[in-house]
């Protein structure tokens, strides 16, 4: 169960959260659209427990050991190997030690990578560190799923992936929450869409039988600018 | 009567009894006779240092307000008690050595005052470095207030460190006959300057609070 | 999350607290010790500084030991700032802060474990600056070796637990690298002053009751700023 009431924060004069409200349940995957400033990586920074809002209340049933953040950057230490940095990640969450070597073996099966579970994450190529941040992501079993712009500086082949994983992992009785700016990710994983602009949630519904094309449209004209077809930092724009 | 003007009222008054104790001082007081006429600076010499340790001291405790209640008034009043602070330790420190020179012979001399006002100096200079480093408010202010605290902190420890070091390495006569045992007229003459200094604090404080209320507003205004 | 904050599930209780402590400055040390760039150059600097030291002083002129704690703690306060800034800089490197921040540890454990980290990596360059100021300056340091310790490990704590404290504040702002001595200087005077004072009785071979003052100065310093440090960290690295 993963809720907000009246949520507002602000920094400075920008409103980031400004009222939002919400409620998700184990098995919901809610895509969060909207665009740069519109507040989506305070919210989930608010869900994660990184922020106090500044007025409005956030639970998460299980308190922070239940949530599991996937930003940007890896949260991975270079010198350390995956499974080093699995097993540090495991013990800060308090899992017992068996249980959190056998988890760390679990998914480095499940993710193709158990010859790399000794190598230094510096190392790693760009996938193999993608299907690190994501083991490290899941090491201690996080009933919430929090993902902020995960696609980022990924090329369409990487991104792919990326979501195929996700794919196997979502739906598995956890909440997943995608924050991205790009309308064309991570609509297929979605149970629910919504739309994010000035701290507000403009639009919160199950997706439904809308198909991607439908949602990008129905985004352009909620909120009022291109939901994605242009080029983003670090990403090669690539059509078709 | 807005409070730029308040300030700006109260900081002339300020000012202009500055004058007078500068007036009472020489004309009026009576001269030092071991020290001669030089001494005399020590009735603004003093003071001056007094009101910088009283501004590390607000800075301090507003710093602690602030973080119990997050209210930006608190951060602001911190900041103008840290840029006026700044001010009366660079008097201080500038009217220390013109004093001890013709006392001493020397430019500096690591008198009890002058060491402690050099301390403030620098805690104040890191104070508003760190300020003008950081541009995001909230979080300014909150690193402000940390090491507001913290230099609260310290102030007993920079007392007690000199105290030690002097007991220890005896210095060169210091003038200082301590409030009371000041003959009348001269004590006369340190509180009056005192409070002064207080009312210049007062004003100076105010007015430098008044600006920075401005600049947010146009910061806002602009945002 | 609201107001389970404080129930922070399994963070907050002092043996929690001590283990995330260990947890997190053990992969520290680790991290220092494979990559040991950061070791390597603060024991070189150390060196260096003790050698410009020797360099800088007439070697005919009266022996060094008036100066000898001077030369000492000026190296090892140099020294200690460099180890500081690297402590949260790690952190750094693919935002593992926010995953610290993220996990249900509570904050006092992360500035405990940094701490503990710093004073390890500083206590490591000391032990090889310490020999080398004694063949450097030709200290006695004969049988005062033990409480030379003591008195290295005490200024130590104060330096580092404000430093800690600071270079968590220095890292979001500008200029980190400058801000970081600016900042901390002042604060270290107290501690540097006793540190002296007590290292030249020491090396004269007065009994210490002669500086009991500066000991006690010393040990409320470093109980008061561990507590103030502790108590005002989660300001630091709160957004």
């Amino acid at each position: 169960m993963l809720s907000g009431e009246n949520l507002q924060h602000a920094f400075g004069p920008v409103r980031a959260l400004d009222g939002i409200s919400f409620a998700l349940t184990a098995g919901q995957t809610l895509a969060l659209f909207g665009p740069n400033g519109a507040g989506k990586t305070t919210l989930l920074k608010v869900l994660a427990g990184l922020i106090e809002p500044q007025g409005g209340t956030a639970q998460v049933e299980g308190g922070r050991a239940a949530v599991g953040w996937i930003g940007h950057q890896s949260h991975l230490y270079g010198y350390l190997t995956v499974r080093e940095n699995l097993l540090f990640w495991a013990r800060l969450y308090h899992v017992p030690q068996p249980q959190a070597m056998r988890r760390a073996d679990e998914l480095l099966a499940r993710l193709d990578m158990t010859e790399r579970g000794d190598v230094q994450v510096r190392v790693l190529s760009r996938g193999m560190m993608q299907r690190a941040t994501i083991a490290r992501a899941l090491i201690h079993d996080p009933k919430v799923l929090l993902l902020d712009e995960p696609f980022t500086g990924l090329d369409l082949a990487a991104a792919a992936e990326f979501r195929e994983l996700l794919a196997e992992f979502a739906g598995t009785g956890r909440i997943i929450v995608l924050a991205t700016h790009n309308v064309d990710e991570g609509v297929e994983l979605a149970t629910d869409i919504a739309f994010q602009s000035r701290g507000r949630f403009v639009h919160f519904a199950p997706r439904g039988n809308r198909s991607a094309p439908e949602i990008a449209e129905q985004y352009r004209r909620m909120v009022g600018i291109d939901g994605g077809r242009g080029k983003r930092e670090g990403e090669r724009v690539e059509r078709g | 009567m807005t409070l730029a003007q308040r300030g700006r009222i109260v900081s002339i008054v300020g000012l202009a009894l500055l004058a007078a104790v500068y007036v009472r001082a020489l004309a009026f007081t009576p001269v030092e006779r071991f020290q001669g006429e030089a001494q005399k600076i020590f009735y603004v010499h003093v003071p001056a240092a007094w009101s910088a340790m009283l501004a590390m001291g607000l800075v301090g405790c507003s710093s602690i307000l602030y973080l119990i209640m997050k209210d930006p008034r608190y951060d602001r009043f911190a900041a103008a008690s840290a840029e006026v602070g700044t001010a009366f330790s660079l008097v201080m420190l500038t009217t220390g050595p013109l004093w001890a020179r013709p006392i001493w012979g020397t430019w500096w001399t690591w008198d009890a005052r002058l060491t402690l006002t050099l301390f403030l100096f620098f805690l104040f200079l890191g104070y508003l470095l760190m300020r003008g480093a950081v541009s995001e408010p909230t979080l300014r202010a909150r690193y402000s207030a940390v090491l507001g605290i913290c230099g609260l902190v310290l102030l007993p420890f920079i007392h007690l460190s000199v105290y030690l070091f002097r007991t220890l390495h005896p210095q060169p006569i210091v003038l200082k006959p301590s409030a009371p045992s000041l003959p009348g007229n001269m004590l006369a003459t340190l509180l009056f300057s005192f409070g002064v200094f207080t009312l210049l604090y007062i004003g100076f404080v105010t007015q430098s609070y008044a600006i920075s209320l401005q600049h947010e507003a146009r910061a806002a205004a602009n945002a | 999350m609201g107001e389970e904050e404080s129930g922070k599930g399994n963070g907050s209780s002092v043996g929690d607290i001590l283990r995330d402590a260990w947890t997190i400055a053990r992969k520290d040390l680790i991290l220092e010790f494979r990559s040991r760039t950061a070791f390597l150059s603060a024991a070189v600097f150390t060196a260096l500084v003790l050698t410009v030291f020797n360099f800088g002083r007439d070697p005919t002129a009266v022996p060094t030991l008036d100066l000898a704690p001077s030369i000492l703690w000026v190296t090892f306060t140099f020294a200690a700032m460099l180890a500081l800034n690297r402590a949260f800089q790690l952190e750094l490197e693919n935002q593992a802060l926010d995953g610290l921040l993220v996990a249900p540890i509570s904050l006092q454990s992360l500035y405990l474990a940094k701490l503990i980290a710093n004073l390890v990596f500083v206590g490591v360059v000391q032990a090889v600056g310490l020999p080398l100021f004694v063949l450097f300056f030709n200290v006695p340091i004969g049988g005062v070796l033990l409480p030379l310790i003591a008195v290295i490990a005490l200024a130590t704590v104060g330096f580092v637990s404000v430093g800690t404290l600071f270079s968590a504040m220095v890292i979001r702002t500008r200029f980190a690298e400058l801000m970081l001595p600016v900042l901390l200087l002042p604060f270290l005077i107290p501690p540097l002053i006793g540190a002296v004072q007590m290292t030249a009785a020491l090396l004269e071979g007065r009994p210490l009751s002669e500086v009991q003052g500066w000991l006690r100065l010393l040990a409320a310093y470093d109980i008061f700023f561990l507590a103030v440090a502790t108590i005002l960290f989660p300001n630091t690295v709160n957004e």
